[in-house]
């Protein structure tokens, strides 16, 4: 039976656990994915977006998807993935299970809890009826499947005028319960207007059975309200993650992603961006370092519909060995989205000889009066710079650990939380094999 | 200090130093003037270790020791300083990180610990009052929006830091104004000591006006054509380089 075949034949068995309203609307768009599912499949090479990241790799075990019951998981044991300096509300899952001991949610002035939860209460029904499954692709297949499976995630509902003190950590652990695991998290993501929230996703499993997320994440963002998005991914070498972030936009609202990959086996980070007034921002920022065999794929889409809108997206990719990137950056801009001020920039270093980067910039621009620009780099190691360095006493991997990261500082410098800051300029060095021996 | 001998080097199969000679003593200054294309850079690159370079004949010895095989930070913990024509930007690394990640580099190719930040900072402090350099821009990312004088001080500033036994300076006057040569000049000067050595590469006497040298060596199409001392440089100024090319 093939992995397809086993989703679709256990998705009546996993609805069923609990107590689903048969009558209810989830469960309707839950069947309706499952359907769209079967006929759709997982994607292959064919699909022109799937084009350079074959999911063969990943699709070849047998995964369980019925997550264990709660696994007792240490705070010793997972402390040094999330910001434990800071004070933060945190919602935490163990093998695709809540962990309450873990987490620290609220429902004082907003909502930062479980889907599960509010997938069961009444009162959350009119925002998930506004908001569920509203914006997700339903073209794209395997966000049908998390769809069909959603049961579990972060439900965050953030009312007019709140401005959140500490930032959100959304944190997904996998201890290996399973000797192959599918999780699906399923994240609902409201702020209201004039509202302001910062965000911290991260994923990773705690040991070497393979484990293979396909998350989903919706975000509405009212009119002036300010959602600063953080995920980073620094996974084992059997952990594979498929990422679909959505998010719509009302009137001068601004919207920034921040996708930091530092490795798993195989990550897509999809983000789309849905634009429903003027005067919106949309930022997209990227630093992928990756090495061995390492796959990264980006694929952006923003879709500007209204006029004097703006987005930034600026993506560098560093592959070292025989490590695989792909980054697929398209910009629609529509004929009535006027003054639309669209950037992209994506700049790669090759530094393994056997590396490669398929960077397609797609731009659809059907109004005549925006300013648009992109850029793709592909390069080598500026030997010259190298040299610098070198002539002053720097050993020829200090140096080029030193470029590499000066390469990718623009996009550090626009993390807006202090700490993560710091814990990602380590995370750069580690990966680049060096310490510093400064703050930086 | 420094025996250059019989260096032949290129890029690919392109020959650029065609057979250089030269010797240079502790407490010397020398210039090394020519036409553009003479192959002035290629002989700082090549001293320094450029690997760009390939040494086709011939050797470089510093300190009765060859230094041929050793990688640019070796000869710079040996105490080899090039300061740059087009010093390079690094985005992200202020100017007092990158200059303590290179003295600690040194210090622990020797065996040394690291330099106590206290005189890390008394130095920094120190060097750069002797270079007038506005403090600012030692927190600002190394040569980033820099104008070309203000990396050129830089250059000059990481030398006084470096303290190195033998320092190159590859056109260091080009891009300065006068005032801004004067100051660079004067550091030079001050730094210089019994105990060290430096080679001014120029294409112009300008800077030679401020930092006297001891000899004045013509290089063109890769080999020293002609030698002397402080008056050659003005000897050049007037008759032009033309005039080297039909010795």
């Amino acid at each position: 039976m093939s992995l397809q075949e086993k989703l679709v034949s256990s998705f009546m068995v996993y609805e069923n656990q609990g107590n689903v309203d048969l009558d209810s609307n989830i469960h309707g768009i839950r069947c309706e994915a499952i359907s769209n599912f079967e006929k759709q499949g997982f994607p292959d090479k064919k699909d022109e977006e799937w084009k350079y990241t074959p999911l063969k790799s990943v699709l070849k075990y047998d995964y369980s998807v019925f997550p264990n019951s709660e696994t007792t998981v240490e705070f010793k044991d997972i402390k040094k993935y999330l910001l434990h300096e800071i004070d933060s509300y945190k919602v935490v899952f163990i093998d695709g299970v809540y962990s309450s001991f873990l987490s620290e949610t609220t429902h004082d002035g907003y909502d930062i809890c479980l889907m599960s939860a509010a997938f069961k209460k009444p009162k959350y029904k009119i925002v998930l009826d506004n908001y569920f499954n509203k914006i997700a692709n339903k073209k794209n297949s395997v966000t049908n499947l998390n769809t069909a499976f959603s049961k579990e995630g972060t439900y965050i509902n953030i009312p007019k005028h709140a401005v959140l003190s500490k930032p959100i950590q959304i944190l997904n652990f996998y201890t290996g319960s399973e000797k192959e695991i599918l999780l699906q998290p399923r994240n609902l993501i409201v702020v209201g207007e004039n509202s302001y929230v910062q965000i911290f996703e991260r994923h990773q499993s705690l040991t070497d059975n393979v484990v293979l997320t396909n998350s989903v994440t919706e975000i509405f963002a009212g009119k002036r309200a300010i959602v600063d998005f953080y995920k980073v991914q620094n996974d084992k070498r059997s952990a594979s993650l498929i990422d679909n972030t959505y998010v719509q936009q009302k009137k001068s609202s601004v919207v920034s992603v921040n996708t930091f990959s530092f490795g798993g086996k195989l990550t897509r980070n999809n983000l789309e961006f849905y634009h429903e007034g003027e005067h919106i921002t949309s930022n997209l920022n990227s630093i992928t370092i990756i090495e061995d065999k390492q796959h990264v794929d980006n694929h952006t889409l923003v879709n500007h519909k209204f006029e004097n809108c703006e987005s930034h997206e600026l993506y560098k990719g560093i592959y070292d060995d025989a490590a695989t990137g792909v980054f697929n950056g398209k910009v629609i801009v529509n004929k009535e989205a006027q003054k639309t001020n669209a950037y992209q920039q994506n700049d790669n270093i090759l530094v393994g000889d056997k590396a490669s980067i398929n960077a397609k910039p797609q731009l659809e621009i059907f109004a005549d009066d925006v300013k648009c620009s992109h850029g793709c780099t592909v390069g080598q190691m500026d030997e010259n710079a190298l040299f610098y360095m070198q002539s002053r006493g720097i050993p020829k991997k200090e140096a080029k650990a030193l470029l590499l990261f000066a390469f990718g500082n623009d996009v550090v410098e626009k993390i807006k939380i202090p700490a993560l800051k710091t814990r990602i300029i380590k995370l750069i060095a580690e990966k680049l094999k060096v310490d510093f021996g400064f703050e930086m | 200090m420094l025996e250059i001998k019989n260096l032949h080097a290129g890029i690919e199969d392109k020959e650029i130093l065609r057979g250089i000679d030269l010797k240079i003593k502790a407490g010397e200054i020398h210039a090394i003037m020519g036409p553009n294309g003479s192959g002035k850079s290629t002989l700082a690159s090549v001293i320094a270790g450029n690997e760009t370079y390939e040494v086709l004949e011939g050797d470089i010895v510093l300190d009765e020791e060859s230094v041929l095989e050793m990688s640019p930070d070796e000869r710079a913990h040996k105490g080899v300083f090039l300061s740059f024509q087009y010093p390079v930007e690094i985005p992200g690394v202020t100017t007092t990180n990158f200059i303590k990640t290179a003295i600690n580099a040194k210090r622990k190719a020797q065996g040394l610990e690291d330099l106590p930040a206290k005189d890390m900072l008394k130095m920094i402090r120190e060097k750069s009052d002797l270079l007038e350099m506005d403090r600012k821009f030692l927190s600002r990312s190394l040569n980033e929006g820099f104008s070309g004088g203000e990396k050129k001080r830089n250059e000059i500033f990481q030398m006084a830091m470096l303290e190195p036994k033998l320092a190159i300076l590859d056109e260091t006057d080009s891009g300065l104004d006068i005032d801004a040569l004067k100051i660079v000049a004067n550091g030079v000067n001050k730094l210089k000591s019994k105990d060290n050595a430096v080679i001014i590469i120029t294409h112009y006497q300008r800077l030679l006006e401020y930092i006297v040298p001891d000899f004045v060596h013509v290089l063109f199409n890769g080999k020293i054509v002609k030698s002397g001392g402080k008056e050659l440089a003005h000897e050049l100024e007037e008759k032009g380089y033309d005039w080297v090319k039909n010795l």
